[in-house]
């Protein structure tokens, strides 16, 4: 397939051209992209790659509350730890985002005013999706209007399998207006969309339609974010930069624990689209835990000693 | 932000380099009689590691006496079942040793670390694993056929997989029941001699793995000893040629494993991100130093400049230097000799018309270096399309359909490998068919396993290793 | 210094299901004694609820071991040969009779079973030159859950003969021990828990094989019988009919009296295959 730097916005004035140019895209083959990603997974990062590859993690993290269970009291001491990772240590930087439903974003803005945390909601009945579409467009005015300045949406998966590109396409569009200034992250829910294939042409479709950011998975469904997956949807990132100019961000979530799988994630984006995507405007992780095991390998690198859980925030 | 690694070197600490050694001859290490020393450097540094004893003709009548003593006294009559255990205890021993081997072989050979740690060693283990459970169910081996094995072995190996190509001659022909007397090359020779400790731990019989250390002059004698009874070579189709007319008129079986120029083919509609790995593991794995590369791309002509945009980008990405760093991806060219080679070769593709391109790189100081490189507008006249380079060089050239791909990959006096991109699995198959190679790779390349037969069609030698089919060398 | 010998503390014989070691749901034992009559243990007496969950357990055991690469199946049996090697006196003990010679035949048999793993397909799968554009290849593939009854004459090789076969394909088992003699398999299945093998793999039932026996001859999510232990003809003969239910592949027991001493050939290993063929055409 061979595309020039052209204007792609004619791909979508139809189902069928839109469907022609998503399934034109070239194929990936698993057992080639498994194999690329886990090569770049042997890349040894010590010293001082590490040392900065951590505080860039964490400047990269989505903090993320997203349980029935959650509270405005759990919500605020999440923004605590997030505006404040390691208390005992003011060179640690803070996160990019705290990530909630939108029932708790205006706890959230109010946590974070003042630090430059981004207030990231889930919207568009997160994580299924299946609502009736004037209610996703509700749930996201809603998380604007109390404050969400980025708004994390779902893909409909349901369109997107039985081919209905066009539609899930136009659902993108008109969220992306909802958002106003808010800036769109498209969940693609790559563990639905079950191949490589499907990978790229969701995220083509997210990008068409004006995501600011792809997104792997709402952490609800397994598998999550997998370093394979972010592989597909970075190259994909890349050739649409190639194709259009625009710079879109790739955000993983779910499944990333620990400090050398998110060390993986950044050589990854390294050796794929390039350092200039080593930035929280352009990456994110969509996280819990990783957070304190960032902090647990920066103790280990200040100190030399190896640390423990009563050494890091838990809430 | 500008994600620099830092150096992630692997300690050499871990392998005890002696500063000389002598032969492996009937279990024991012993200096040659009549040969000379001679050293085998750090390509990477020049540094020499250690001196080697050069057998000379008396050395190896030494080692293939003792290999036939022990044939006849002390293996050949083993139960099948007996001599798999003594080739289950050197792949557990080589298992358990293997970071050492691993640091060794990058060392004494310049490939990186990574690629001996996870490709090599892996394989060489695999290699005896699989062998030792062949031992005892020869029967099974080569339908209709009474397996018996054929005596002494002579095994010349080459320098750019030496423990690889070590674990690819002995494990068959000892689970066959021959014993064998193995030439290293002679750049390379360190690893061959750490597994000769290995027979020691093993308790191996003395004399049915002999190891006789030296150049080209050492090799000649081996093979054309006559009391060898198989004779086992891989390296270049020129001294193949040559073995192949010394064994003419005598008893003596021969298997050859010999140079390549392989065609790695792209369709319109390949995976392109995927293709693009498998054009870079073709060509510069292993530093280009492998007889099955894809040192050709055949790229259709519909897509050639995207699939080289994507490549050159790609090429961009790789890492030139230390062999011992973990992230290094492209090690040092072997020696000397080699990299003046693929110079010469490189700038008769220059002068041939062709435009070379390779990413910027800093090169070390010392120890012999070539940066991964391309050449485009080859065409099947050039010497750089005909001629092996081994080398990290790729020779890219155009076709227009399927037919054409095909006339040109088989357009060589070769045929070891081929690769195939294209997400059409009737194309894969109906291209395989077609190609005159002995290993077709679709929409993959350079993968070896211990159970998948490998060698060439032509003058890339004839017999396989690997598999059922790698027993037949060793069977009478 | 003590002035007494000091006592032993003697070993609890279990089931052993999905890689743990439980007693019978039913509260059962019965009395396993020596040759001399001497008391021995209470083994375990299985239930048909223990069989019931040893299917279960192996039936999920099924697709990560069959899904294996063949040089994995390979490495795990190879390591489970070196632990029974290093067990090779307490299996003489409780083997009694010609143990050494049995002991260390068992071992090599297990390493010749080991070293089939990725030879099976070579040898027993091939290319079909079919007369017309298509590649052709048949395959095998293991057949899934087999239920095994365990030859009484021989506690030990006899065991190994029978289980090491079915499992090296890719097979999950479910084992009916030698009633009589069941020490042995319950030694193994320690050996077992201890090595790489997945839990589920192989579970080991002691017990009355007439009342076991048929619940695992009838039970529709087992694929396969080998009913080599079964003495009793008429027995034999019940379980082959309850086994078609659900048309298992199913081995009878020998007329005459088994050398488990001799070279198996492969057909242990082939009664348990499927064979797979795969047409594609070929054409640009």
């Amino acid at each position: 397939m061979t595309r020039t730097v052209a204007d792609l916005s004619d791909v979508a004035r139809s189902a069928a051209t839109l469907r022609t140019f998503l399934h034109g895209l070239p194929g990936v083959d698993q057992v080639g992209a498994e194999a690329r990603a886990g090569a770049l997974a042997t890349r040894s990062i010590k010293t001082t790659a590490k040392a900065r590859g951590i505080d860039l993690a964490i400047r990269m993290i989505d903090l993320t509350a997203l349980e029935g269970a959650d509270t405005p009291g759990k919500v605020r001491a999440m923004c605590a730890q997030a505006r404040s990772p390691a208390p005992s240590d003011p060179s640690c930087p803070s996160v990019a985002a705290v990530c909630i439903y939108p029932s708790m974003v205006r706890t959230a803005a109010d946590a974070v005013a003042g630090s430059g945390i981004h207030v990231a909601s889930v919207a568009t009945a997160f994580p299924s999706g299946q609502a009736p579409p004037a209610v996703k467009l509700a749930d996201t005015r809603a998380a604007v209007a109390d404050g969400a300045d980025e708004i994390d949406m779902v893909l409909n998966r349901g369109a997107f399998l039985s081919g209905r590109y066009l539609d899930a396409y136009e659902e993108i569009l008109a969220v992306k207006e909802a958002c106003g200034a808010a800036h769109l992250k498209v969940i693609l829910e790559t563990g639905e969309l079950a191949t490589y294939d499907n990978v790229r042409r969701a995220s083509w479709l997210a990008m068409l339609a004006g995501a600011d950011f792809i997104k792997t998975s709402t952490g609800k469904v397994s598998p999550a974010a997998t370093l394979p997956v972010t592989l597909v949807m970075l190259e994909a990132v890349r050739d649409f930069r190639a194709a259009t100019g625009q710079v879109i961000g790739v955000k993983p979530a779910g499944g990333i624990r620990t400090t050398k799988d998110a060390l993986r994630y950044l050589v990854l984006v390294n050796e794929t689209v390039g350092e200039d995507w080593l930035d929280p405007d352009r990456f994110r992780f969509g996280a819990s835990t990783l957070l304190n095991d960032l902090l647990l390998q920066r103790n280990k690198l200040a100190t030399g000693r190896y640390s423990g859980p009563d050494y890091v925030t838990l809430d | 932000m500008r994600f620099e690694y830092a150096p992630a070197p692997e300690s050499p600490s871990i392998v005890d380099i002696r500063s000389s050694y002598g032969l492996f001859v009937n279990g024991e290490f012993t200096d040659a009689k009549d040969g000379e020393l001679f050293k085998t450097i750090n390509p990477a540094s020049e540094d020499v590691l250690a001196e080697v004893a050069a057998a000379g003709p008396s050395d190896v009548d030494s080692a293939v006496a003792a290999a036939r003593d022990a044939y006849e006294n002390r293996w050949r009559d083993l139960p099948g079942r007996e001599r798999g255990k003594y080739l289950y205890r050197l792949a557990r021993l080589i298992q358990e040793r293997s970071r050492e081997l691993a640091v060794l072989e990058s060392i004494d050979n310049g490939k990186p670390i990574r690629e001996s740690r996870d490709v090599d060693l892996p394989l060489v283990a695999a290699h005896f694993f699989y062998y030792a459970g062949w031992a005892d169910k020869l029967r099974y081996a080569v339908p209709g056929r009474e397996a018996r094995p054929l005596g002494v072995a002579a095994q010349v190996i080459p320098w750019n997989f030496p423990l690889l190509m070590l674990a690819w001659k002995i494990a068959p022909a000892l689970a066959a029941g021959n014993t064998v007397v193995l030439k290293p090359a002679e750049t390379t020779p360190l690893t061959a001699l750490h597994f000769a400790e290995i027979c020691q731990q093993a308790d191996l019989p003395p004399g049915v793995v002999n190891i006789v250390t030296g150049a080209g002059e050492t090799g000649r004698l081996l093979v054309e000893h006559p009391g060898v009874d198989k004779v086992a070579f891989t390296g270049s189709t020129e001294v193949g040629r040559s073995i192949a007319q010394s064994v003419s008129g005598t008893r003596k079986r021969l298997t050859l494993e010999l140079g390549g120029k392989a065609a790695n083919i792209v369709f319109d509609d390949a995976p392109v991100d995927q293709a693009v790995e498998g054009i870079v593991n073709g060509i510069f794995f292993n530093q280009g130093h492998v007889c099955c590369a894809g040192s050709r791309l055949l790229v259709q002509e519909s897509v050639a400049d995207e699939v080289l945009d994507t490549l050159k980008r790609r090429m961009a990405t790789l890492r030139v230097g230390d062999p011992l760093d973990k992230n290094t991806d492209v090690g040092a060219i072997n020696s000397a000799a080699q990299l003046a080679r693929i110079r010469e070769l490189s700038e008769a593709g220059t002068a041939e018309g062709a435009q070379r391109w390779s990413a910027p790189c800093e090169l070390p100081e010392r120890g012999f270096w070539f940066v991964p490189t391309i050449f485009t507008g080859v065409s099947q006249a050039h010497r750089i399309a005909r001629e092996e380079i081994f080398g990290p060089v790729l020779s890219v050239l155009t076709f227009r359909t399927p037919a054409e791909a095909v006339e040109k990959a088989n357009n060589t006096p070769y045929g070891l490998s081929a690769g195939v991109w294209t997400e059409k699995g009737s194309r894969i198959l109906a291209i395989a068919d077609k190609l005159r190679a002995g290993v077709v790779w679709a929409n993959t390349f350079n993968k070896f396993d211990p159970t998948a037969p490998f060698g060439g069609y032509k003058e890339s030698g004839y017999g396989r290793e690997g598999g059922r089919q790698g027993l037949e060398a060793y069977l009478a | 210094m003590p002035d007494h010998t000091r006592l032993a503390i003697r070993k609890t014989y279990k089931l052993f299901i999905g890689g743990a070691f439980p007693r019978s749901e039913s509260g059962r034992s019965y009395v396993v004694t020596s040759v001399n009559g001497d008391f021995l243990a209470n083994a375990a007496l299985a239930s048909r609820k223990d069989v019931r969950d040893a299917v279960v357990a192996a039936r999920k055991a099924f697709p990560g071991w069959a899904g294996a690469t063949a040089y994995n199946r390979g490495q795990i049996l190879y390591r489970i040969a070196e632990l029974l090697e290093g067990r090779r006196d307490q299996f003489i003990a409780e083997v009694g009779g010609e143990a050494a010679a049995e002991v260390d035949a068992a071992i090599d048999r297990w390493v010749w079973y080991a070293g089939w793993a990725d030879k099976l397909a070579q040898v027993y799968g091939n290319a079909n030159p079919v007369a017309g554009p298509f590649f052709n290849l048949s395959a095998p593939e293991p057949t899934g859950v087999v239920g095994i009854v365990a030859p009484p004459d021989s506690a030990l090789l006899g065991l190994v003969s029978v289980l090491a076969p079915v499992i090296v394909s890719g097979n999950t088992a479910v084992v009916l021990a030698a009633e009589e003699r069941p020490l042995p398999a319950v030694t193994l299945a320690e050996v077992l828990a201890t090595s790489d093998l997945p839990g589920g793999v192989v579970n080991l039932l002691t017990g009355r094989v007439a009342e076991t026996a048929p619940w695992l001859a009838g039970h529709l999510d087992v694929n396969g019988l080998d009913l080599t232990g079964v003495t009793d003809p008429e027995l034999a003969a019940t379980l082959e009919r309850d086994a078609a239910e659900n048309l298992k592949r199913v081995t009878r027991p020998r007329v005459e009296p088994a050398d488990w001493y001799a070279e198996p050939g492969i057909d242990r290993m082939v009664a348990y295959l499927e064979t797979k063929t795969v047409w594609h055409p070929k054409g640009v």
